[in-house]
């Protein structure tokens, strides 16, 4: 394994039964990337981030995550991932003040470091007439980017986002790379899926996965050029039509 | 543990911020008890009841008068003839009616025997069990007044005495069924509904993706649990104390730590139910129908087990509320110890042990 890369996968392969959800996907993500993870639902993205971030064992294959192996080292992964979910993923019953402290106790962060932490991100938010409030009380867009901030709190080499802005308005979603982006020019890999072909555009690389498979994987211009299309929208299209 | 203490906070924020649970927690049991105590008994008192007296002498007001003068009985209408004996209990207000037969006191002296009648409303049929048996008692009780000063040589005299409960309470029956599905339900039911929370709205996965083991996740969700329900315990022994009158003839330490272990295997019961259910709904449907409707049937609680068929008796071995009943009685009512305990204890712990042990295989293969 070179350290040049953040994520190394080769071959890597999730069966349920007869089923092959991963079919032997290899590629590379390099530090400081911004690799967007594509496919139509289904497809076995969300299947192989999660062998990624060690919380489900690969059938073949091997991936490293962070210079550690997924299937022996998947503590050590652990530490030094982030991890936001489709799915809303801070508590709606805590207030934000609340769920940083949660959140960066869990990751075993001290005290001091997590008072300043929590002013850091309540300051870059804005929130602070927010901070005391329930998160359960706050517009989604919002809770989208505490909850990215919050999943950065333990200052992780690689962040994986799993459809962080589904259901959010165009303005807020703007924002929300404008945050990714920011954390990419800091070093930091980031891992995203996503619906919104648009989004695909912003990455540096994407793969896009069809029937557990990696159909594609380049720059948004060279794939448009080699599809000879002007949108990424319409790659994703012609790809999953044509092994259809 | 640090990370500890921070998760097992978390958790007290969740539970003490939701109305709904905080009244399953704390309000429940405390009505269940009351109402139990209270209103649930089946004891009679006061029981309205008519006489059809076709003989009207000494002897029939004598035992008349006895009746009304005990305190279950209150002597509402007498009525004289059998006609009217349906329409009283058409009225429904009536329970049951005696019927003393023309010439009772002359038949009782010369003939050695004279015959009444006792009636009971028999659509409630615990009640009018009930009524029949204390008349009958206050009958018999007349009858060997009478006798005193005959001698007759051949007569068995049954002495009952009711050991452990000899006023026959049925406080005392309900208090530790009572304590027993609500430890069962607060922390089976809310455990396994606060796991599967996180599940439903995916913060589980989250928490799977932090350094935290599986294994702490779930003891942090779990030791609040434990916390809440030594707290219920209390408040029910408590009131059982001071407000029904139970004793406690054993060790209340002994109590308490048995407690605790029911406490700990009904929770075990509950991750595992939350490893096989997805949803709250799911979590809390299994909870009710697999947890409350056999603790209330077949643990002992209401129903002997002793007079249920065969495989039903062989069913409530399974249950560990049948087990922790056993434990409760034993020590509250007869006051013995571990020494006549320990088989029941040991069958709770291993239950438990079980439980664990399966909820750690489920969560496994949930895992990969």
């Amino acid at each position: 394994m070179t350290n040049e890369n953040a994520i190394t996968v080769k071959n890597l392969t999730k069966t349920f039964g007869d089923f092959t959800a991963v079919d032997a996907i290899s590629f590379e993500v390099g530090k400081g990337e911004v690799f967007g993870f594509l496919g139509a639902n289904g497809a076995g993205k969300t299947t192989a981030m999660k062998m990624l971030i060690g919380i489900s064992k690969p059938t073949k294959g091997e991936a490293n995550v962070a210079g550690f192996d997924v299937r022996t080292q998947a503590e050590d992964i652990k530490k030094s991932i982030g991890y936001m979910s489709q799915r809303f993923s801070l508590y709606n019953d805590l207030t934000i003040k609340e769920n940083i402290v949660f959140f960066g106790g869990i990751y075993g962060l001290k005290k001091s470091v997590i008072k300043a932490k929590s002013k850091n991100l309540i300051d870059e938010l804005g929130l602070h007439d927010e901070a005391d409030k329930l998160v359960g009380s706050l517009p989604l867009g919002w809770k989208q980017k505490v909850s990215f901030s919050v999943a950065l709190l333990h200052d992780p080499k690689i962040i994986f986002l799993d459809e962080p802005t589904g259901g959010v308005d165009p303005i807020t979603r703007r924002q929300f790379w404008e945050m990714i982006y920011r954390e990419a020019n800091n070093g930091k890999t980031i891992f995203v899926t996503t619906h919104y072909m648009d989004e695909a555009e912003y990455c540096d690389r994407v793969s896009i996965m069809v029937a557990g498979k990696i159909e594609a994987l380049d720059t948004p211009k060279n794939l448009k050029e080699k599809y000879k299309v002007d949108s990424m929208n319409k790659v994703f299209l012609k790809l999953a039509r044509n092994i259809e | 543990m640090k990370r500890f203490i921070g998760f097992i906070k978390k958790e007290f924020f969740h539970i003490l911020r939701d109305r709904r649970s905080l009244f399953i927690l704390f309000g429940m049991p405390i009505v269940q008890i009351m109402l139990f105590g209270f209103a649930i008994t089946n004891e009679i008192n006061n029981v309205d009841i008519a006489v059809l007296d076709h003989s009207k002498d000494d002897v029939t007001k004598e035992i008349i008068d006895k009746i009304a003068a005990s305190k279950y009985f209150s002597i509402k209408a007498f009525i004289d003839n059998e006609t009217a004996i349906e329409k009283v209990f058409e009225k429904g207000q009536i329970k049951a009616v005696l019927n003393f037969e023309p010439d009772f006191s002359r038949k009782l002296i010369a003939e050695n025997g004279a015959t009444v009648q006792i009636l009971t409303d028999a659509t409630d049929p615990n009640t009018a069990n009930t009524i029949s048996n204390y008349t009958g008692a206050i009958l018999q009780k007349y009858q060997q007044e009478l006798n005193q000063n005959v001698a007759i040589s051949y007569q068995i005299v049954p002495q009952t005495r009711m050991v452990y409960n000899p006023e026959l309470k049925s406080v005392f029956m309900f208090v530790p069924g009572v304590m027993t599905i609500i430890l069962m339900l607060v922390s089976a039911m809310m455990t396994s509904i606060s796991i599967t929370r996180e599940k439903e709205l995916g913060t589980m996965e989250i928490l799977l993706v932090s350094p935290l083991k599986p294994a702490q996740v779930i003891i942090g969700k779990v030791v609040p649990y434990v916390f809440l329900s030594v707290i219920n315990a209390v408040i029910i022994i408590i009131l059982s104390i001071f407000v029904f009158k139970m004793p406690v003839e054993g060790s209340l330490f002994l109590l308490g730590a048995e407690s605790i272990l029911f406490i700990i295997n009904a929770l075990s019961l509950g991750i595992l139910i939350s490893t096989i259910s997805s949803t709250q709904q799911t979590a809390m449907m299994v909870s009710l129908m697999g947890l409350m409707l056999p603790v209330i049937l077949l643990s002992g609680f209401i129903f002997p087990i002793s007079s249920m068929p065969l495989p039903l008796q062989i069913i409530s071995n399974a249950i560990p509320a049948k087990w922790f009943i056993i434990i409760l009685k034993g020590i509250m009512l007869k006051g013995v110890g571990l020494a006549y305990l320990w088989k029941e204890s040991l069958i709770l712990v291993g239950m438990t042990l079980f439980f664990m042990a399966m909820s750690v295989k489920k969560y496994k293969i949930r895992l990969e």
